[in-house]
């Protein structure tokens, strides 16, 4: 029974401890990222300074209705396919985010590379069908020679996506420069494949992404329920009847598409970031799957067009890196200002709760104040207080202050803020006086229970309960209070408030 | 151990669950040899050994998660993938991410999945029948949590309230009662004991010995082998434990047993003498 409450309670305390400590080893990258993101911002902006200098009729103003009224064709075609690729890398990436899949992105991209080469090859041009069905083809070879080295050697799965990613890698980068340094090669737009520009799509490329993000969307919506379930628990999936591996190629193959529909906007390198970017941010946003899934895919759009607006602005900055960068800055703000579990967030709490524990620890020693007289006195002046404080006047008033301010206590002379005297006399209000009972209650009850349940020497238990008093809901104290079969009195005589008291 | 036969089940009185001759190897090392089991219909099974004696492998080897090397298990007279519906499953909590971006709600609603078959969305009645689950292990309160702000009991209950949810008619749990309160612990056995009673086989894997001749009616004593199995008052004995346990039985393990011993004599539970 003890076992029982210790438990739920540990739970209940060190729950916001715990919660997603892993998730600082992710950020670290994405740190160093948003600090490129400002370098770039200001180099972009000087670039822009003199562009505009040159040219004074267009200002950024202009520049932008421009972009967004899609005027010009490639204009059009790079907005609509960074959106779409934004769509496409979000909603599946946030599969491989859960799923700590994470580096599986970065292998495709790399994977891919060769099979890019190859598809060139085929007809010694940029016929993006031919590009995609290599590329394709290499990324999901890729994959499955992961899914091949895991099962067959003792080496886990990192190991192998490393391996797969790197020798893949060197593979594409040795047959690029080899078609680069043929005849055909000095306008074959292969580079656009390492850094992305959203400005070399060509109507077939964005035919490409239109259907890949419509098969995408439709299977996930279809196949919602599947995917979730292999994501959460793959062993239980399989165990009601799942096709786990079809179901998990399936999801890689879409993945592969998405990666190699990518590749010329955002480049080799980069893809992977935006896969797992919009869908680390939503994941620090929600805790909800499908709501992952939506705000993924609206972050990576939201980056997508401003990766394509900035490159369009800046003129000669890669739309790759924008994009990704983009959705750095999008990761940082929701690491930042998440109302769950973002840092202000935490700050924020973490101060209201230090605010509420001081006005709980000097309603606390005025309930002692009154103890001592034997309950017989219920006015105090500052001194008093600050003697059973411990503590100087200037800070006994800063607490009194901020009891008066919470309509916890009150000023008995005189209301309103005017001077104060070190003799100036304090009541606590009704909810005050409740509010310092129930802290003393919680204290002594915890006190009594470590000594008699937990066989704390009952030295021991002051500190603990100093902190615990705290924290303690009413559903813990009142189990408390039935184990330990309501007590009178806590370990060191004193009285211990009663529940009904407190209301009376 | 038979070795050659290869008798069919009957169909008609198909037991919920026959294993027969089954081995299961990882790479090369066998780690489940020739094992046989029965279960009758509406009894729950407690399979009890040490550490590394495969009594994962054993339930995951029923469900087809693992490749078997010999041997044949038939569900209610079905080959294993003919009869999943009428199976439930509670894996052992370590298998899952906590921190996956799900409520309790979400997690209960997968027992439906199952039965509802590809492409099709739960239904309103699909999400009523996954409440009254979360209901009957007590967790309503806390159906819209996410899952990595239950402890470790509540979690459990999350699961059985899962396999609960499969309203099948033979569970296999895997080690339900690890690092769950007593409280929890209480609550699980009631549940178990509650699908006993309407009919429904549960092979359950168990360490701890104090408590396994309380809770299960039948016993397999495994290790890596069948060393017994059978009724608990027959299998439970010092010989036994000590055949499956490689005479490192603790003395609690043996206090547990003289208790049981005794309980099966008639006695009461509370004069024990080692």
């Amino acid at each position: 029974m003890r076992a029982f409450w210790k438990q739920d309670f540990q739970a209940k305390a060190t729950f916001s401890r715990m919660n997603r400590r892993e998730k600082t080893s992710v950020l670290v990258p994405h740190l160093r990222l948003l600090a490129s993101l400002f370098l770039l911002l200001m180099i972009s902006s000087v670039a822009h300074a003199a562009k505009i200098g040159e040219i004074a009729e267009t200002s950024w103003a202009e520049q932008a209705l421009d972009f967004f009224a899609l005027k010009h064709p490639a204009i059009r075609a790079a907005a609509l396919g960074a959106l779409l690729i934004g769509f496409c890398c979000g909603t599946l990436g946030s599969f491989l985010v859960v799923r700590k899949l994470a580096l599986l992105g970065d292998t495709l991209s790399h994977a891919v590379l060769p099979g890019v080469a190859l598809g060139f090859l085929w007809n010694a041009s940029k016929d993006p069908w031919a590009i995609f069905i290599g590329a394709t083809g290499a990324g999901i070879m890729g994959v499955a020679l992961v899914g091949w080295i895991k099962q067959t050697t003792r080496l886990k799965e990192d190991s192998a996506m490393g391996m797969v990613l790197a020798g893949f890698y060197g593979l594409g980068v040795c047959l690029t420069s080899m078609i680069q340094n043929m005849v055909m090669g000095n306008k074959s737009g292969l580079d656009k494949f390492f850094f992305g520009q959203a400005a070399a799509l060509s109507s077939g490329d964005l035919w490409l992404l239109g259907i890949t993000s419509s098969i995408s969307i439709v299977l996930i919506l279809l196949l919602y329920k599947e995917f979730l379930a292999i994501s959460f628990d793959i062993g239980f999936a399989k165990a009601i009847g799942m096709p786990v591996r079809a179901l998990h190629y399936l999801l890689m193959a879409l993945l592969t598409f998405a990666v190699v529909v990518s590749l010329q906007a955002v480049g080799v390198v980069l893809v992977s970031a935006l896969l797992i970017t919009p869908a680390a941010a939503a994941y620090l946003l929600t805790d909800r799957m499908h709501w992952m899934l939506v705000l993924a895919a609206v972050f990576g759009m939201v980056s997508g067009i401003l990766g394509a607006f900035i490159s369009y602005l800046s003129n000669n900055l890669p739309t790759g890196p924008l994009i990704v960068l983009g959705s750095t800055s999008i990761f940082a703000l929701a690491l930042v200002f998440g109302p769950r579990y973002g840092l202000l967030t935490k700050i924020l709490r973490r101060k209201r709760q230090r605010k509420r524990i001081a006005l709980e620890n000097t309603l606390k020693s005025v309930f002692h104040l009154s103890e001592n007289s034997g309950f017989t006195r219920k006015e105090f002046d500052i001194s008093e207080l600050a003697k059973e404080r411990n503590q100087d006047l200037a800070s006994t008033e800063k607490e009194i202050r901020a009891l008066v301010a919470a309509h916890l206590a009150r000023h008995v002379d005189s209301e309103g803020d005017t001077e104060w005297s070190d003799k100036a006399r304090f009541q606590l209000k009704k909810s005050g006086w409740h509010r310092a009972c129930e802290i003393v209650r919680n204290h002594r009850l915890w006190e009594l229970y470590l000594t008699n349940a937990a066989q704390y020497q009952s030295d021991h238990v002051h500190d603990d309960a100093e902190e615990i008093e705290h924290l303690i809901g009413e559903d813990i104290v009142q189990r408390i209070e039935e184990r330990l079969k309501n007590p009178i009195q806590d370990p060191h005589g004193k009285l211990i408030p009663r529940r009904d008291q407190i209301t009376a | 151990m038979p070795t050659h036969s290869n008798p069919e089940p009957n169909s008609k009185t198909s037991a919920p669950l026959e294993v027969h001759d089954l081995t299961v190897a990882y790479t090369k090392r066998p780690v489940l040899y020739g094992i046989d089991l029965t279960a009758p219909a509406g009894s729950i099974v407690g399979v009890v050994g040490p550490n590394g004696a495969g009594k994962s492998t054993l339930i995951k080897a029923i469900m087809g998660l693992l490749p078997t090397a010999s041997g044949w298990i038939k569900v209610f007279g079905m080959p294993f993938q003919q009869a999943v519906t009428r199976v439930g499953y509670v894996p052992q909590r370590e298998s899952v991410d906590w921190d996956f971006p799900v409520n309790a709600m979400d997690v209960v609603l997968m027992g439906r999945y199952g039965r509802l078959g590809p492409f099709k969305h739960p239904t309103k009645a699909d999400k009523e029948i996954a409440m009254s689950c979360l209901d009957k292990v007590k967790m309503l309160p806390f159906a819209k949590r996410q899952i990595s702000n239950l402890s470790g009991g509540q979690q459990q209950r999350v699961f059985l309230a899962r396999a609960l949810a499969q309203e099948s008619d033979l569970y296999l749990m895997d080690e339900p009662f690890v690092g769950v309160d007593a409280a929890t612990e209480a609550a699980i056995i009631e549940i178990l004991r509650e699908l006993q009673q309407q009919g429904k086989t549960l092979i359950v894997v168990h360490h701890d010995l104090t408590t396994a001749p309380d809770y299960f009616d039948r016993i397999l004593l495994l290790n890596m082998r069948v060393v017994a199995y059978g009724k608990t008052q027959e299998v439970f004995t010092f010989e036994n434990l000590q055949n499956a346990y490689g005479g490192r039985l603790s003395i609690l393990s043996e206090v547990a047993l003289s208790r049981a011993q005794k309980k099966a004599e008639g006695d009461t539970p509370d004069n024990i003498r080692l």
